[in-house]
């Protein structure tokens, strides 16, 4: 495919007659690793949630592989990380019984998983480290190993496009250290697109191909990663860097207004 | 008249032979569609579905139709309508199973006392009357179950994707929407197949404790399926033996030696974990 893999044109939503995205269009080329920030209540959550087809926009329109998500029939080039605050402990499913559930996409959801489906599972969980807990129940991991775990689950139906919303918000250092290192495998060897949506890059600063700055349901900044720290913007140096700038953005358009 | 087999007292008679029938289906089928219900922090559906299926009992009764084919309808009917309120953000899981609850048993005392009031027909339904179960009923029984097994077999590995997070789901183009509304509807075929073992009052106990027993011996979630349909099995055989030894009402003793299954399991699984979190903290100790 020579196309976006995603692409957005002048897309607006609003909640009533408030405007939470106005005017945003992007797009995602193959094997593009595409960061998208923005200070909390920029509409970030909300457009993410028009892109992937679980939100109508109110104008605008979004394309998914040349197609709009309704019409989208191979639902496994998709994948998706959401946001999450922790699973219960009581869950009673495995690491691989999560990662499995991912790969139905791929098989189809009334299929019995096939040995193929079992490698491509193992091969997921080795890609964030998991590999040797996967017998035992996800709600036992860390933050940050749950997170993997959901990380391999969208891995497994081998997505050509992986949209992860927040996915290392508050876990480890080697949860983080695997997270890069499964976002970059996927990038360069799979030839995946990346679209990550992340207070935090410091993880993934130097692998970003571009950021696209979100402010009051705009698009303010959006190029690569070395423009905006030409800007004075730090992404990696220290964890706070990106947020304080972020906040920063917000509070300068408040004392103009 | 059927011969009763050559079982061991207290399943001798053919009257205990078929309520044995009757409750290992139930026995099996409820926990398997608690074990989705429970993950979706629905464990009170059954209890809402229930109360629903009192009102087509009362409408069977008085209309003289087939209680069971009407609590049927009623129940898959209020099921759905259950599902569609919740998934459409109209009203949350708890208030649109109260909504329903409320008004299916105020249906139900409306129906049956503007007919003449209530009687041990309509209390059979309500309290459970396995031991006077014909072997029609009991075939329904079966059946019912193995529709529920035989459904879950195909769609159950997509609903235990849907459980885990629906809005990931629905992005992979799973049919979130219709796997729900089938979930909902196996619930409401699953109680109407129990209520003349357990009654409506505690059809869901069956649905939720043997669920909650085996998640805290079960390491993954088809496990934790085997292992509850295995103490739902267990909780009626030996709940109808108890019953019959000691005449006790069995609807509700086949809940208590379920309710001690959790109980006893709790305790051992909690001195269990007691011991390794010691044993951990003595190594990391050391």
């Amino acid at each position: 495919m020579n196309g976006p893999v995603l692409e957005a044109e002048d897309l607006a939503f609003g909640y009533g007659a408030e405007r939470v995205i106005d005017g945003v269009s992007l797009s995602v080329a193959p094997g593009e690793f595409v960061a998208l920030v923005g200070p909390n209540g920029s509409g970030k959550s909300t457009l993410l949630r028009c892109l992937l087809g679980l939100l109508k926009p109110a104008a605008g329109a979004v394309r998914l592989f040349g197609v709009p998500p309704a019409e989208l029939k191979d639902r496994w080039r998709l994948g998706y990380v959401p946001q999450r605050a922790g699973l219960a402990r009581e869950l009673p499913a495995t690491v691989e019984e999560v990662v499995g559930a991912g790969r139905l996409a791929r098989s189809g959801w009334y299929r019995r998983l096939r040995p193929e489906d079992h490698v491509e599972i193992e091969h997921a969980l080795s890609s964030v480290a998991l590999l040797e807990h996967r017998r035992r129940r996800v709600g036992e991991l860390s933050g940050g190993q749950q997170q993997r775990a959901f990380i391999a689950k969208a891995l497994a139906a081998q997505p050509e496009l992986l949209v992860l919303d927040e996915p290392v918000a508050g876990v480890d250092a080697e949860s983080q250290h695997r997270f890069r290192e499964s976002l970059t495998h996927l990038v360069s060897q799979h030839s995946a697109a990346v679209l990550l949506v992340s207070h935090e890059l410091g993880a993934v600063a130097d692998d970003l191909d571009r950021v696209v700055v979100m402010r009051r349901g705009r698009v303010y900044f959006d190029g690569p990663p070395a423009d905006l720290v030409a800007s004075g913007v730090s992404l990696g140096v220290h964890h706070e860097d990106l947020p304080l700038w972020l906040e920063g953005l917000m509070r300068r358009e408040d004392d103009q207004e | 008249m059927i011969a009763a087999l050559p079982l061991p007292y207290p399943f001798d008679r053919t009257y205990m032979q078929l309520a044995l029938v009757a409750s290992v289906a139930v026995g099996a089928a409820a926990p398997l569609i608690g074990a989705f219900l429970v993950q979706k922090r629905l464990s009170l559906m059954g209890d809402g579905i229930g109360h629903l299926a009192f009102a087509g009992v009362s409408a069977g009764l008085v209309l003289g139709v087939w209680p069971v084919a009407a609590a049927l309808v009623v129940a898959v009917i209020g099921a759905v309508g259950i599902e569609r309120l919740r998934s459409a953000g109209r009203a949350s899981g708890d208030v649109a199973l109260a909504l329903f609850f409320y008004s299916g048993i105020a249906a139900g005392v409306v129906v049956v006392g503007a007919s003449g009031g209530l009687d041990a027909s309509v209390l059979s339904y309500l309290f459970g009357s396995v031991l006077t179960v014909t072997p029609a009923d009991a075939w329904t029984v079966v059946v019912l179950g193995l529709a529920i097994v035989a459904v879950l077999a195909v769609v159950g590995r997509a609903l235990f994707a849907v459980v885990l997070d629906e809005e990931s789901a629905r992005v992979a183009g799973l049919p979130v929407e219709a796997l729900n509304t089938l979930l909902s509807a196996l619930a409401a075929v699953a109680i109407v197949g129990a209520m003349r073992v357990v009654g409506l009052l505690l059809v869901a106990a069956l649905m939720v404790l043997p669920v909650a027993t085996a998640q805290l011996v079960a390491g993954s979630f088809r496990a934790t399926v085997a292992v509850a349909m295995a103490v739902g099995v267990a909780a009626s055989v030996v709940g109808l033996a108890v019953a019959r030894v000691w005449a006790l009402p069995p609807g509700g003793t086949i809940v208590l030696v379920a309710a001690a299954a959790f109980a006893a399991t709790s305790v051992v699984a909690g001195r269990r974990s007691h011991r390794g979190g010691t044993a951990l903290a003595h190594q990391e100790h050391v």
